[in-house]
């Protein structure tokens, strides 16, 4: 990796929100073809941190650069036109709507003379990037709310995948998932790597994490613990870092 | 086999009840009225010039809902517009009064709104209380009179007229679904609609502009509603405060009986018209079998319901 511009760069990050610090002087590189997982428990800042990111909120100190250029988000639309998309814990899907206009939701594709919608191309398109990371699905024009709970979560990240030309952040993306589904989305997650994406996941369980990422970074009351190789490291060490509490040897 | 069954199963009870509604009403009609004259040309084009306003109205109504807000103003709306155009009218030309009429709906509308949007209040009770305040307004414009709306032009371009034999109700009629249909189906405008009443949250993180697509479809009721009021003055040839009074209830069932959720992100500008001629059809059969007037509200009443509740009934799963 060394020697690639990394996609993100994160230096010396301050939040604070009223005086309350929620993020202390934190620093990641984000590198194409990698995926990092933030963990740490409940308050400790990774929804802040990744909320600026996507430009929710801006850093009160410190810097943000995407591919060397330093950058400030005035919201989650400029850092979406940028190349970075979320997946939310919800899943932002309208379910009433068909698979295709959840894909182009806020980015519909139109046609000329009149500006029409071209459901047609959206369709085929939403199709052939469905297939091609096997989110199975019954069709591009199936309605959300018929899916199931991992087929919903595979359009979510499709969605982004489509979008994303720099890097996609991943929300708790199996939370609500069963085993079996979870596997799926994992498969898919790991399948985003040879995209050249960089990849941002939060996640509870460090089992996942231990099988997904790259390197594991952990966060501690808005402190950066550290950031650990995940082939260097094993759960105990990233327990205790999360916790603060070392295990007995 | 596989095809026809999927097609079955997609089949939408909500969406497609209007159809199944409509038909078995007209047939049921057609039979038991036959000797009464239902089936007449004249009768059956009676009731698409008697909607011609309800279904326009209706239109404006399909946007609100879809975008999970809804207007119940609009009745309101129809007597100031009509009042506008037609006192404006005494004075100035015809196109100053149709400016007056649609730029008094499009107003209040906007002014609904704006306070839904912006002012982030619930469009239930706004449009509730501009309801009452247009009424009040409608009333003390001419002071309860009724003004006589005499220029030719408009009363044959909103109401008597006709273009190569079709008349000009119907022609708005078809001008205003076509349009409404082509909106609400296959534009970005329409795609935003229903993005916005399915899922606000999904629709503000995808880059939607929330508060504008509410402001419009509010605004379009109003609109809607202004040119409803024009069809009712060019067909009577007057404009009083009490046009559009009673057609709240006949919108709103034509609407969802149409196959509009009032949930929002789900409807038919389609499902909407027919429901409105499904409407105007209860009216006109259950007056040709001689019902007086308090027997058709209760039947009326009880149509709407079981209407309603088989339109409605599977969207809480």
């Amino acid at each position: 990796m060394t020697g690639s511009t990394p996609v993100l760069s994160l230096a010396n990050i301050h939040k604070a929100f009223d005086g309350v610090i929620a993020i202390e002087d934190f620093s990641l590189d984000l590198y194409p073809g990698e995926i990092v997982a933030l963990v740490g428990d409940n308050g400790a800042g990774k929804s802040t941190l990744i909320k600026m990111i996507s430009g929710v909120y801006s850093p009160t100190s410190g810097t943000v650069r995407l591919e060397g250029d330093e950058v400030s988000f005035a919201d989650a639309s400029s850092a979406r036109s940028r190349g970075i998309e979320v997946v939310y814990q919800d899943l932002a899907l309208a379910d009433q709507q068909p698979v295709y206009m959840n894909m182009f939701l806020g980015r519909e594709l139109t046609k000329p003379p009149f500006g029409l919608l071209d459901k047609e191309r959206m369709r085929q398109e939403t199709q052939a990037l469905v297939d091609e990371l096997d989110v199975r699905i019954p069709s591009a024009s199936s309605t959300i709310r018929d899916l199931s709970g991992g087929q919903r979560q595979g359009i979510a990240i499709a969605r982004a995948t489509h979008w994303a030309s720099k890097l996609i952040l991943l929300d708790e993306p199996t939370a609500a998932l069963g085993v079996a589904e979870t596997a799926r989305v994992e498969e898919l997650v790991a399948r985003l790597r040879a995209r050249n994406l960089a990849i941002l996941i939060i996640s509870h369980s460090l089992d996942q994490v231990f099988r997904l990422s790259d390197r594991i970074c952990v966060l501690r009351r808005g402190q950066q613990i550290g950031i650990r190789k995940t082939v260097e490291t094993n759960k105990n060490e990233i327990v205790s870092m999360i916790t603060g509490v070392h295990a007995p040897a | 086999m596989t095809l026809a069954y999927q097609k079955l199963k997609s089949f939408d009870l909500q969406q497609g009840v209007i159809y199944i509604g409509f038909l078995a009403i007209f047939l049921f009609f057609a039979l038991t009225l036959h000797d009464d004259g239902f089936l007449t040309s004249r009768n059956l084009t009676n009731i698409v010039l008697q909607t011609a306003p309800a279904t326009i109205m209706a239109i404006g109504l399909v946007f609100a809902l879809s975008a999970g807000e809804i207007d119940l103003s609009f009745g309101s709306v129809v007597a100031v517009s009509a009042l506008s155009a037609a006192v404006v009218m005494q004075h100035f030309p015809m196109p100053v009064g149709i400016l007056a009429g649609l730029g008094a709906g499009l107003a209040i509308g906007a002014f609904n709104g704006a306070l839904v949007a912006y002012g982030r209040l619930p469009s239930f009770l706004v449009t509730l209380a501009t309801m009452g305040l247009f009424a009040g307004i409608a009333r003390t414009m001419t002071d309860l009179r009724s003004i006589p709306v005499l220029n030719e032009n408009f009363t044959g371009l909103f109401g008597s007229g006709k273009l190569l034999s079709v008349p000009s109700l119907v022609i708005w009629t078809a001008i205003a679904v076509g349009i409404g249909h082509i909106v609400y189906r296959n534009t970005r405008l329409g795609a935003h609609v229903l993005a916005v009443g399915d899922n606000a949250r999904a629709a503000q993180v995808s880059g939607i502009k929330v508060a504008r697509v509410r402001l419009y479809v509010l605004t379009l009721c109003g609109g809607c509603a202004g040119l409803a009021g024009l069809l009712y003055a060019g067909r009577l040839q007057a404009a009083k405060y009490t046009l559009g009074e009673s057609d709240l209830m006949t919108v709103i069932a034509a609407v969802i009986v149409g196959g509009t959720a009032l949930n929002g992100g789900k409807g038919s500008v389609i499902g909407a018209l027919l429901g409105s001629l499904l409407m105007g059809m209860l009216n006109n059969g259950l007056i040709l079998m001689g019902l007086d007037v308090s027997d058709q509200m209760i039947v009326r009443g009880l149509i709407i319901l079981l209407a309603v509740a088989v339109s409605l009934r599977d969207t809480s799963r």
